[in-house]
């Protein structure tokens, strides 16, 4: 235990004195906020306004829908870029030599690779609940209707989704061994991730092959869960004030707070357990990475 | 006396390259041992596999009477390595460095107090502790990778060549320590050096070329064996040597003229006399042996 929390100590330290991994890191989030407040916020209200038609729904409800969709749209893409870009340490330490002084060590290989894990999840979470800091306050601005129940659950859903990406970004750095190669793979994942978990475009809004591919990804759980905390309450909020729950139902299929899966309508609770047993399976398959896989991990 | 490393035909493949050749060689406890070769000659490959960084293809390695390949741990809490490169923290400082690799091996709060203030005192780095390591000149960074590979303790400390690049005062100061380690705590040196002066002082000295030991021994035997010596007169004429029948090189304020042996230069001084006023007779230099036995120069070596 000592030695993890050293190790976990020295990451975290590394981190956060490495300003230009910090400043990358956070500022992934800040784009996408400003990028979504400047150029898409009003792309999205009038959308939603056309949508809802005659209801009567207030101004305030309706910035807070669209709100409610930046919000999950820059966490779900946010909480596995982040950890992409804050797990460099594993590769750079294979670039500067650390890992050979860690390997004349008695450290184990398993207890290495966790103290990775959990610094990286760390820094992200660190990093992400800035992010949603943020996003809460553009979203107070206009007055938030979250109960504490819906904060704490969209928390949880930050929570698991920095465990799945830094999972997922532990999983493939072990594969890597140089600067190029992690900025290339940060590049990429940076890029697709959001279109791939359905973040960028409603997922209701590809063709079914496409939806179905994406049923198999863990990643669309993670972005759909966002989605429901982030959004129902406001749907909810719209209900009371006179939304027929017929047009509620179909806004929630439109805005991906309902998943199917084939025919079949995904619950919460499942996508829960989609999203843990994906985490518990990365974090395993990491570990056995280090322990027994080839290369420089 | 004991063992501190024993190696028994040990072989190491890169696809088609032997790297290591069926190496055979034991390290005496507390000896000061040099292992030479030009890059590729297998050193490294050798040092990997001691430290249990690269697995071996057959053979056997023994640390401290400890198979490697059945006790890891108790192998890496003997072993202490200074890498050709540093390879601690740049952004974190001296002090940072040190805590986190202690910690690696157990050694936290007033343990790592008492073994800092002993390291830092040895090495005297001590008022630069604060600085980040990318602060630091290449001596006083060599200094911290130095007090790291020392930080628990360990019984044999490898140095893959620790004094490429450094100015002499550091050369001669890191030198000076690890002379004082090993006169107190009986520490085994395990030395990969380019500059083959000093390996002439080591105990015992292996020379590698191609995967393969190319020649073994003391200094002074292999001087022996492989150079001859070297006498230099410092107030005869070129004309009036001219007498010994042997070819004449010219130094900067002196004349040098080899001989085979000891016993041939001796000849020589009771044979004339008279020339033999103001001289020095000298063995061979470690580049000689290096040379002769490999035949190819020490990359980046030469004498002191």
């Amino acid at each position: 235990m000592k030695i993890l929390s050293a190790l976990i100590r020295r990451n975290t330290k590394l981190f956060f004195r490495d300003k230009g991994m910090f400043f990358t890191s956070l500022i992934t989030p800040l784009i996408l906020l400003v990028l979504y407040v400047t150029f898409l916020a009003d792309v999205y209200r009038d959308s939603f306004a056309m949508g809802l038609g005659e209801s009567q729904i207030s101004q305030k409800l309706l910035n807070n829908l669209v709100g409610g969709q930046l919000f999950s749209s820059l966490l779900a893409v946010c909480t596995v870029t982040v950890a992409f870009c804050s797990n460099m340490l594993m590769v750079q330490d294979k670039v500067t030599g650390a890992r050979d002084d860690f390997a004349v060590t008695p450290v184990k290989k398993s207890v290495l690779a966790l103290g990775y894990y959990l610094s990286t999840v760390i820094v992200t979470l660190a990093i992400c609940v800035i992010a949603a800091l943020c996003c809460l306050f553009y979203m107070g601005i206009g007055k938030w209707f979250y109960a504490p129940l819906d904060l704490c659950l969209i928390f949880a859903d930050i929570f698991l989704l920095v465990m799945f990406g830094v999972a997922l970004s532990s999983v493939i750095n072990h594969f890597l061994s140089s600067q190029g190669q992690i900025s290339a793979v940060g590049t990429v994942i940076s890029a697709g991730y959001g279109f791939l978990c359905g973040a960028y475009m409603p997922i209701s809004q590809f063709g079914s092959g496409l939806q179905k591919l994406l049923g198999f990804l863990p990643g669309t759980y993670g972005t759909v869960l966002l989605r429901n905390h982030t959004m129902n309450p406001v749907i909810g909020q719209m209900v009371k004030e006179g939304l027929p729950q017929d047009a509620a139902s179909t806004l929630q299929d439109v805005v991906d707070c309902h998943f199917y899966f084939g025919s079949s309508t995904v619950s919460i609770p499942t996508m829960y357990i989609v999203l843990c047993t994906t985490v518990i399976l990365l974090i395993l398959g990491y570990i056995a990475l280090q322990k027994w896989g080839k290369g420089k991990g | 006396m004991e063992n501190a490393i024993e190696i028994r035909n040990l072989n190491k493949h890169f696809g088609e390259i032997h790297a290591v050749n069926d190496l055979s060689f034991t390290v005496k406890k507390g000896a000061f041992f040099a292992f030479l070769g030009v890059n590729g000659a297998g050193k490294s490959t050798t040092i990997q596999m001691i430290s249990g960084r690269l697995t071996k293809d057959s053979g056997s390695i023994w640390v401290d009477g400890m198979d490697i390949s059945q006790n890891s741990d108790a192998v890496h809490r003997t072993l202490g390595i200074v890498f050709q490169n540093s390879v601690l923290d740049a952004s974190l400082s001296v002090y940072d460095n040190l805590r986190s690799r202690a910690a690696l091996y157990g050694i936290t709060g007033a343990a790592f107090a008492k073994r800092y203030a002993e390291l830092s005192s040895l090495l005297d780095f001590d008022n630069y502790a604060k600085r980040p390591l990318s602060k630091l000149s290449g001596g006083q960074k060599r200094r911290i990778d130095i007090a790291r590979a020392l930080i628990h303790d360990p019984k044999i400390l490898i140095l893959d060549e620790p004094t490429t690049g450094l100015d002499p005062q550091t050369r001669h100061l890191i030198w000076q320590v690890l002379t004082e380690l090993r006169q107190k705590q009986e520490l085994t040196v395990f030395l990969t050096t380019h500059y083959m002066e000093e390996a002439a002082d080591a105990d015992y000295v292996v020379i590698l070329d191609s995967g393969k030991i190319a020649a073994e021994g003391t200094p002074l035997w292999l001087k022996n064996k492989y150079t001859g010596d070297y006498i230099t007169f410092y107030s005869a004429a070129e004309k009036d040597l001219s007498v010994l029948s042997l070819p004449i090189s010219r130094q900067a304020n002196a004349l040098c003229v080899s001989v085979p042996d000891t016993a041939a230069a001796t000849r020589l001084i009771l044979s004339h006399p008279s020339l033999f006023t103001d001289y020095e007779i000298t063995k061979g230099k470690m580049d000689d042996v290096f040379l002769a036995v490999t035949g190819k120069h020490p990359e980046g070596g030469g004498s002191e």
